[in-house]
């Protein structure tokens, strides 16, 4: 048997060995790492459907919309000081997302480490396109978070040079500018591929999905929320780039 | 049948490989795709070239010795073992790529050969209950509800493979870890070391540098046994309780 012997001599030759390891605490896992994830892009969606909600009020016209975003400001006064709220909201939401990132970032490092050497052919079968997309696709929302807080709340910018200080307005110029309502809408598509798969997995992260129904049941309420999200989030700008929002 | 073959080749852990071509012609539908293999290494060895060193064992589908990368899919592109695949599931003529399973915790030994101990490691920290089992008890000495013995009935039928690993786009053994941890979960036997079994056998995981899971579901997709998606579920439900009994 020489090709048996040789595989012996091989195994021999190497140190491919790995000692157990000793020092083990549930909370250094990987698997921690994704329910910090989950639990991340839980609040997250919560969030999201709020402000969802917040911005369906443009169809109210510019006074309802604008009072609405004064009281996200005097909300809880006079037990909270003015914008109290609006700041406890963020800081969780500033946490998440380093929570989010960080712990992407690391589990990405890690899959790209598991395999070094890529196949030459590789068939997926049992993927959803929107599974595939997670990564880059979560890098797609980073960006545009950065570029929406710039525009809407850091730094407000009215690419029409009109005014920043009413909320209404900076909307509807923002919208009416047709590449800004293009790139809005390619985010929302991403994020309702992002959260199309991203809901179920947090169930399965979170160990809800344990039989086949569970698991039907995950996917479907994610595809669900999916386009509740993106579809509700869409409504807006397209309605203002028709000329239906206006001012 | 008559086949163009390109083969993964690599004498030994430290050399490079690459993609050999070879054509087989005369080959029956009713071979085995491992036969297939045996009939070129005949010709290989008559012609006094090195064969093509690949794992088998039983050759009857509940070793897991055999697995092979088959133009992109674990184990082909039937839901089976490599030694259950036949070949006419392929055409006449034909290309197949057949590579080693591409996992950094799966170092290739030699040419299809990869070195599985990893899996070995993973088992040595739980995956086992400590009970004398002494002589057989009486089958109702100790009642196991019919669903739940089903249940870890059907995920000890995982056979280590390996092919959860090969397909899974972030080298995550998670599949096997959550058949391992489900099956001896379910059973009372099981149940006194289940937390330090998830910690261990997970720390193990993380260790031996499979990457973190995000229900992609190209394994279970790929599993000759059928595991399903469910038991990574409970394996990260199983992590989960760990976390909070404080382990
Ligand atoms: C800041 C930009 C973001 C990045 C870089 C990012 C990245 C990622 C990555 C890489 C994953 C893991 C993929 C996987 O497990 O398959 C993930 C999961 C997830 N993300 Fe995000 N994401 C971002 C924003 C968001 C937002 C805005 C939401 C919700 C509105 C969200 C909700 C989720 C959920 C629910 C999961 C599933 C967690 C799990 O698999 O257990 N993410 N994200
Ligand atoms: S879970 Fe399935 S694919 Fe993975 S090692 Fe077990 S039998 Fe093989
Ligand atoms: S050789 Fe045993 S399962 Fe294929």
């Amino acid at each position: 048997m020489r090709h048996a012997g040789t595989l012996t001599f091989v195994a021999s030759q190497t140190e491919l060995a790995k000692p157990l390891v000793e020092q083990v605490r549930s909370t250094r896992s990987t698997i921690a790492l994704k329910i910090g994830m989950a639990a991340s892009g839980l609040i997250f969606v919560l969030f999201v459907l709020l402000h969802m909600y917040g911005n369906l009020k443009a169809f109210g016209g510019e006074h309802a919309f604008n009072t609405y975003a004064h009281h996200l400001r005097t909300f809880g006064e006079p037990m909270l000081p003015y914008g109290g709220l609006l700041w406890i909201v963020r800081a969780v939401l500033i946490v998440s997302l380093v929570v989010h990132v960080a712990t992407a970032a690391t589990l990405w490092k890690r899959a790209r480490r598991a395999r070094r050497v890529r196949y030459a052919v590789k068939k997926n079968t049992g993927a959803t396109w929107a599974s595939l997309l997670m990564r880059w696709g979560g890098v797609t929302l980073l960006l545009f978070i950065i570029w929406h807080l710039l525009n809407f709340t850091i730094g407000k910018i009215n690419v029409t040079g009109g005014p920043t200080d009413n909320p209404y307005r900076l909307l509807v110029d923002t919208f009416d500018t047709w590449w800004l309502t293009l790139i809005y809408l390619v985010a929302m598509a991403m994020l309702g591929a992002h959260l199309h798969h991203g809901v179920w997995s947090a169930c399965q992260t979170l160990g809800l999905t344990s039989n086949a129904r569970a698991r039907r049941r995950a996917k479907a309420f994610g595809l669900v929320l999916a386009l509740v999200i993106t579809i509700g989030f869409s409504l807006v700008p397209i309605f203002t780039v028709f000329g239906v929002i206006s001012y | 049948m008559n086949l163009t073959l390109k083969i993964w080749r690599q004498p030994d852990p430290v050399s490079e490989g690459a993609l050999a071509t070879y054509q087989v012609e005369d080959i029956s539908e009713d071979m085995s795709f491992l036969e297939m293999l045996d009939v070129l290494n005949e010709r290989l060895n008559s012609e006094g070239e090195e064969p093509i060193a690949f794992d088998s064992d039983c050759r009857e589908g509940i070793c897991g010795m055999c697995g092979l990368m088959i133009n992109g899919d674990a184990h082909g592109p039937l839901r089976t073992t490599t030694c259950q695949l036949h070949m006419r599931t392929f055409k006449d003529g034909e290309t197949i790529t057949i590579e080693p399973w591409r996992s950094t915790a799966f170092p290739v030994l030699k040419d299809l050969c990869v070195d599985r101990r990893a899996f070995d490691r993973i088992i040595q920290q739980g995956g086992y209950v400590s009970v004398n089992t002494g002589a057989a008890p009486d089958a109702h000495a100790m009642p196991v509800p019919k669903a739940q013995a089903d249940r870890a009935f059907d995920t000890a039928t995982c056979i280590g493979c390996g092919a959860c690993v090969a397909s899974c786009p972030n080298g995550s053994a998670s599949l096997f870890l959550g058949a391992k941890i489900t099956h001896l979960g379910e059973l009372p036997q099981g149940q006194a070391e289940r937390d330090t079994r998830v910690v261990k056998m997970v720390a193990q995981h993380d260790h031996e540098g499979f990457g973190g899971c995000t229900n992609i579901g190209e394994c279970a997709a790929a599993c000759p046994k059928e595991i399903p998606l469910d038991v990574i579920s409970q394996l990260n439900k199983d992590l989960r309780t760990a976390v909070r009994h404080g382990y």
